[in-house]
């Protein structure tokens, strides 16, 4: 027809025609892939609204060679403009799954009120919530702790419900398989401390009061901080993830329905484990770091075996050992709450349980060192 | 033997249940009847397994009461929940079996809490509920170490150790090939029917709800509350709800009330009449 006329050309993959006066034909041809360039919707719906007055689009697809969701998604922005602007589309020249594709997408309706908003909040509401967030955890944790001495109470009068064989499993987990890790990271502690006391007391012909320095900061302080920080790495995150998991895995909700108070069944034998073995590991610890600091001793500033022992036994007295088993157990429990606390606080998906892992582990550390100044205010104080 | 009379087991009244402000479903009353095969159907979302951790008591009715018989499950303390609880087997949505014990030791766990028996008697009573659901020579596995189905039916197994008196089954073919489903359906219904025992099931397969199903609440999302309820068979036939009839008809697609379900559901009716039969005429 003679009214057909070019109405100009986008790029050579679509085409406008103007069959009569409120029609628009769109000629698309060749390949409409996501990997190849395509005609913007923006500028293609500029070109209708540049058109005049068009009333109809027509499409007219015989040249496509190929297409996926590059056209379907062009083809959904120009029927949403035409629908805004009240004009009317034809599919009927789009191949045929391209049609059932598009009224599939416009089956269902936008459910409304579904779409998430982002809401601005204020920065004092913000506040506001943080901290009444921050009060409910507070309290949470209190409960948390309460349900633990209940169920300590429990045990005490012979009511608990746990399975020994889960606490001699924990025991050797927290315990026995512990060692490696302990003996390594308390040896270099010991020598870390060892060469920096070194460096300075070697400045003043004192070198052997290296010995006391190692043997005190281990025995009292740095061999439980030391062990109670690789618990909550190793200890305190798998309890977590373990209980997380379970709470994930309904496990929970099962003891809870038999009627066993998760708290006595999952919580007590692992805690109870690391409140035994912490003193056990931390005394040990504290003879790897001996260990350590003697190496550096008789290896790096020619004291005599003898000489290191000797200064080592004289300096470290019981106090100072008492204080860091007592240490030790402290954390034990610290961690342990912690870990098995973020676990049964853990919700319900994969994430969550990563969370609480990551929670557990900060948690512990937390009050490792917060318990740590805690006790050597007290100690202070006391004159011990 | 009392089939036929009609008693309610658990009775739900004006129960709402809600996560803080977030209202999922109210005004919801409803009998579950003892023997009943009571099935909580809906949409996904609706809260349906919701409504089931209200009725195990893992989750506190933010309104309205549970009863179990004449006792109000949350206004009673601790030691009578604990009592109605041990006549409750649940089955959880992905078996929940507890991943650190080996099959045997799930198990017996109830087992050991609730009973005086003694650890021969318990490995015994824990053989036979493994054959019962089909998983002899498994006892010693632990549960990472089965496949999904073989779990569900651990925990099957795990339910029905203390012989309950209501089983809860938290969706129970989902997951499962339709061989397996169709399997487990049947393991539920038999294992059901001897033990005499209510069943709730949390479902969505319109194969399971017509197949196993006697009695029924339909939730509803949108509603916030039931909107139907009874024999699912009836309401197929009966319900003139837009919502319940498309869920039942799979959005009008398929005619599960009038073909091929009707067969199977039939067959499950006819299996359970035979096998009512011989326990009564076992009893006589």
């Amino acid at each position: 027809m003679e009214a057909s006329q070019k109405t100009g050309i986008m790029s050579e993959k679509i085409h406008f025609q103007k069959p009569d006066g409120n029609t628009l034909r769109i000629v698309i041809s060749g390949n409409w892939k996501l990997e190849e360039s395509m005609p913007s919707p923006e500028e293609t719906i500029k070109t209708i609204g540049d058109k005049g007055t068009v009333k109809q689009i027509t499409f007219d697809s015989s040249a496509l060679l190929a297409w996926d969701t590059g056209l379907l998604i062009f083809l959904a922005r120009i029927i949403v403009f035409s629908s805004e602007h009240n004009i009317n589309v034809d599919r009927k020249g789009l191949p045929v799954g391209v049609q059932r594709l598009l009224s599939l997408a416009s089956k269902v309706p936008e459910r409304k009120g579904a779409r998430k908003e982002t809401r601005h909040v204020a920065f004092l509401a913000r506040t506001g919530e943080q901290a009444v967030a921050f009060g409910h955890s507070l309290l949470e944790t209190l409960g948390f702790i309460g349900e633990i001495f209940q169920s300590f109470l429990r045990i005490l009068t012979g009511k608990g419900q746990f399975r020994g064989s889960d606490l001699l499993l924990y025991l050797q987990e927290c315990g026995a398989q512990a060692l490696p890790i302990v003996s390594l990271i308390s040896l270099l502690v010991g020598l870390i401390l060892a060469f920096v006391g070194a460096i300075q007391l070697k400045m003043f012909g004192a070198q052997i009061y290296v010995a006391d320095l190692v043997g005190i900061a281990m025995v009292r302080d740095m061999g439980a901080i030391m062990t109670g920080i690789i618990m909550a790495g190793r200890t305190g995150a798998s309890y977590a993830a373990q209980i997380g998991t379970m709470q994930v895995n309904e496990e929970i909700d099962a003891l809870n329905t038999l009627g066993v108070p998760p708290i006595d069944f999952l919580v007590m034998p692992r805690m109870i484990a690391l409140a035994l073995m912490m003193p056990l590991l931390t005394l040990y610890a504290n003879l790897m770091g001996i260990i350590g600091g003697m190496i550096v001793g008789v290896f790096g500033l020619d004291l005599s075996f003898v000489q290191y022992y000797n200064e080592t036994k004289s300096a470290v007295g019981f106090n100072d050992l008492w204080i860091g088993l007592f240490s030790g157990f402290v954390f034990g429990v610290l961690v342990a709450t912690a870990g098995c606390m973020r676990g049964m606080q853990c919700g319900r998906s994969a994430s969550a349980v990563g969370e609480a892992t990551t929670s557990a582990v900060v948690t512990g550390i937390v009050s490792i060192v917060v318990s740590t100044a805690i006790i050597t205010v007290i100690c202070n104080v006391l004159g011990i | 033997m009392e089939i036929n009379t009609v008693k309610p087991h658990i009775v739900v009244k004006d129960l709402t249940m809600a996560f803080g402000d977030f209202v999922l479903q109210q005004n919801l009353t409803f009998t579950i009847n003892r023997g009943d095969i009571f099935i909580i159907m809906g949409g996904s979302g609706c809260g349906k397994s919701t409504l089931l951790r209200h009725l195990v008591g893992l989750q506190r009715p933010a309104k309205g009461k549970v009863f179990y018989g004449d006792t109000s499950f949350w206004d009673t303390d601790r030691t009578e929940q604990k009592r109605i609880l041990k006549k409750v087997g649940i089955l959880y949505q992905s078996g929940a079996l507890w991943s650190s014990m080996t099959i045997a030791e799930n198990i017996s766990l109830p087992l050991m809490l609730y009973t005086d028996l003694s650890k021969e008697e318990i490995r015994e009573i824990v053989s036979f509920k493994c054959s019962l659901v089909g998983l002899s020579g498994f006892e010693d596995y632990y549960p990472s170490e089965i496949s999904g189905g073989m779990k569900k039916r651990a925990g099957l197994a795990r339910a029905i150790a203390l012989d309950p008196e209501i089983l809860f089954f938290d969706e129970p073919s989902a997951g499962l090939d339709p061989i397996s489903a169709h399997l487990l359906d049947e393991l539920i219904l038999e294992t059901c029917d001897s033990l005499g025992a209510t069943v709730v099931v949390v479902t969505h397969e319109l194969a399971s709800i017509f197949a196993i199903g006697n009695n029924s609440v339909f939730l509803d999302a949108d509603a916030k509350t039931m909107i139907a309820g009874g024999d699912p068979k009836r309401l197929l036939s009966e319900c003139r709800n837009p919502m319940v009839h498309d869920f039942l008809t799979r959005g009008g697609t398929e005619d599960y009330g009038n073909q091929s379900i009707n067969k199977s559901a039939d067959d499950a009716v006819l299996s359970r009449d035979c096998m009512q039969m011989r326990k009564e005429n076992g009893n006589e």
